[in-house]
């Protein structure tokens, strides 16, 4: 109470303020987030959610499940081929589409950029929706299309081999808008002087790409490439529509449906918890890894 | 007459990919508008032969699309304006208001910001669960009403408000919620529009956690109501494209208007630090 009488107006204003925020934060995000790693020791199940009675704590029979399960193996091998596959390709679209934005010779860059950001907005189960179609092996226009150039049909959504790529291809449409602008905004901040210096020089556009651009864009690409890696190891909602949850044979099942489908198909939630929580680890691993990387590349 | 040329196949790269972006969006509403079961036949056609709107009229009348999409109207204008404000009063106060352990807890704040959000679904189900939320708007509007990412954003924007002016009007006797709501907010403005924008299209777009909390098909929002239609309607091409028009419409539509603020709020969330 004397405390409280002693704080002055403006701390009493200050937890006011952020009080709330950081409530519904710690509640609904932080504390799920350790709540995780705990039920990932539990054999939370059908039973438990029933009656909470029968929870047992089982220490690490999850993990050790989890490395003894080769659906787990195929969704961990799978989502490592989309980041792996999908994440860079991704980027250097996106480079390519901020270069040309961004070049003095493009004119109405604005309408281009436009275009190149639209499918960024859009809402991704209706354009896998979408893409389910254009896919499609007989009607869909893709192989139309790619019969003109005498490509026989690919049945992209049924054929293992196909499957993923399929995917990787629609998260490079649907990405690559949003990594442009931060890209493009990059590449507008490079003082001009360093081209002239380098034109002087006699350097041509290639040299001034490699010992100018590339280096002075490094900082916002290993953002991009983060963010990239972050949302691409949670991949769901792609495999969840565009593949019905997986198929053909899981060969598109990703690690976060494989969470998804235990914990909310099976209700093994202690299981699912355990397969979170690695994704988690891998996650946390990658983004280290690519910082060091790069930390590594200036020195 | 190098120069030219390159800028002539510049131009022709820069086409070819605005048209195979927007490709599949054109598409889209193309197919919406066939008759049934023209979009699936050889060679598949582009524009319908006849436009009709038909599927539209199957949706609102028989599957009910109008209550789905004011669910998901509802649920992004009220996670919008509850988590603007919220992010607006916490981004406020971390940046003009001393307190301690201010630092600290931002820093905090920060550290956790890439925590993969899908680690948290499984407890929070079982928390929703627990206090009755599930298939209840509460449950997608309470976790989304304060993010990390717009509490950070506001107070980036806020750190450049001068100590000065807030001084003047403690002086003039004014209080601090008076401060916040007649100095602050308006002062921010530009940035709040900005998250309310990016707050508003991912509520609209978001699939995992509403399709894991909204069990209640009276409650679905449009992407889970169409994932769910997906599953019967297979088949019927130019019905799905239509229930796809109307999910993806809203926020394309939205951001066309807006695009200038929404552009901006992903350069802040890029290029600071």
């Amino acid at each position: 109470m004397a405390g409280e009488v002693k704080m002055s107006s403006e701390v009493r204003a200050a937890w006011l303020f952020v009080g709330p925020g950081l409530a519904i934060i710690f509640l609904f995000f932080l504390l799920p987030i350790a709540a995780a790693l705990l039920l990932s020791l539990t054999d939370f199940d059908l039973y438990a959610v029933a009656d909470w009675h029968n929870l047992r704590l089982v220490g690490f029979d999850n993990y050790l499940h989890l490395l003894r399960d080769s659906l787990f193996w195929k969704a961990m091998r799978n989502t490592f081929y989309f980041v792996l596959v999908g994440g860079p390709l991704t980027v250097v679209v996106s480079l390519a589409a901020a270069l040309m934005i961004q070049s003095r010779l493009t004119r109405f860059p604005g309408l281009f950029r436009t275009a190149f950001f639209a499918p960024a907005v859009t809402t991704l189960v209706a354009i896998a929706t979408v893409w389910r179609y254009l896919y499609h092996p007989n009607f869909g226009l893709l192989n139309h299309a790619l019969g003109w150039i005498g490509i026989a049909p690919i049945d992209w959504l049924g054929d293992t081999r196909w499957a993923m790529p399929a995917i990787i291809l629609l998260s490079i449409w649907k990405n690559f808008g949003a990594n442009m602008i931060i890209l493009a905004a990059g590449l507008q901040s490079i003082p001009e002087s360093l081209y002239e210096a380098a034109r002087l020089e006699g350097a041509g556009w290639w040299r001034q790409l490699r010992h100018v651009t590339l280096p002075m864009l490094a900082p916002t690409f290993l953002f991009v490439a983060v963010m990239t890696c972050i949302g691409y190891f949670q991949l769901f909602a792609e495999p969840f529509v565009l593949t019905r949850q997986g198929e053909p044979l899981n060969s598109t099942l990703s690690v976060a449906l494989l969470m998804y489908k235990e914990g909310f198909r099976f209700w093994h939630m202690g299981y699912a918890a355990a397969v979170a929580f690695v994704l988690f680890l891998v996650i946390l691993a990658a983004t280290t890894l690519q910082v060091r990387l790069a930390r590594r590349g200036e020195a | 007459m190098r120069k030219a040329l390159v800028s002539l196949g510049l131009h022709a790269a820069l086409v070819a990919g605005a048209v195979l972006t927007l490709l599949p969006l054109v598409w889209m509403v193309m197919a919406s508008l066939m008759p049934a079961g023209e979009a699936s036949s050889v060679p598949p056609p582009f524009f319908p032969s006849h436009v009709t709107f038909e599927h539209y009229r199957e949706l609102f009348v028989h599957l009910n699309i109008g209550r789905v999409f004011f669910n998901s109207a509802l649920l992004a204008v009220s996670v919008t304006v509850l988590s603007v404000l919220l992010n607006a009063m916490a981004g406020y106060a971390f940046a003009k208001l001393r307190f301690p352990g201010r630092s600290r807890i931002f820093g905090f704040l920060l550290g956790a910001l890439v925590l993969p959000s899908q680690v948290a679904i499984l407890p929070l189900f079982l928390l929703m669960r627990q206090l009755g939320l599930i298939s209840s708007y509460w449950g997608v509007i309470l976790p989304g009403m304060a993010t990390i990412f717009g509490i950070f954003l506001v107070r980036q924007y806020a750190l450049s408000i001068p100590d000065e002016l807030l001084d003047a009007a403690r002086i003039d006797g004014a209080s601090e919620v008076r401060i916040f709501a007649e100095i602050i907010m308006p002062l921010c403005r530009p940035i709040l529009v900005t998250l309310a924008i990016f707050t508003f299209l991912g509520t609209w777009n978001d699939f995992f956690w509403p399709l894991v909390v909204l069990t209640d098909d009276s409650k679905y929002t449009l992407p889970v109501a169409l994932a769910n239609l997906f599953g019967e309607h297979v088949q019927d091409t130019e019905l799905m494209m239509a229930g796809s028009v109307l999910t993806v419409m809203p926020v394309l539509l939205l951001f066309l208007l807006l695009q200038r603020h929404y552009v901006q709020g992903l350069l802040m969330g890029g290029l600071k630090e």
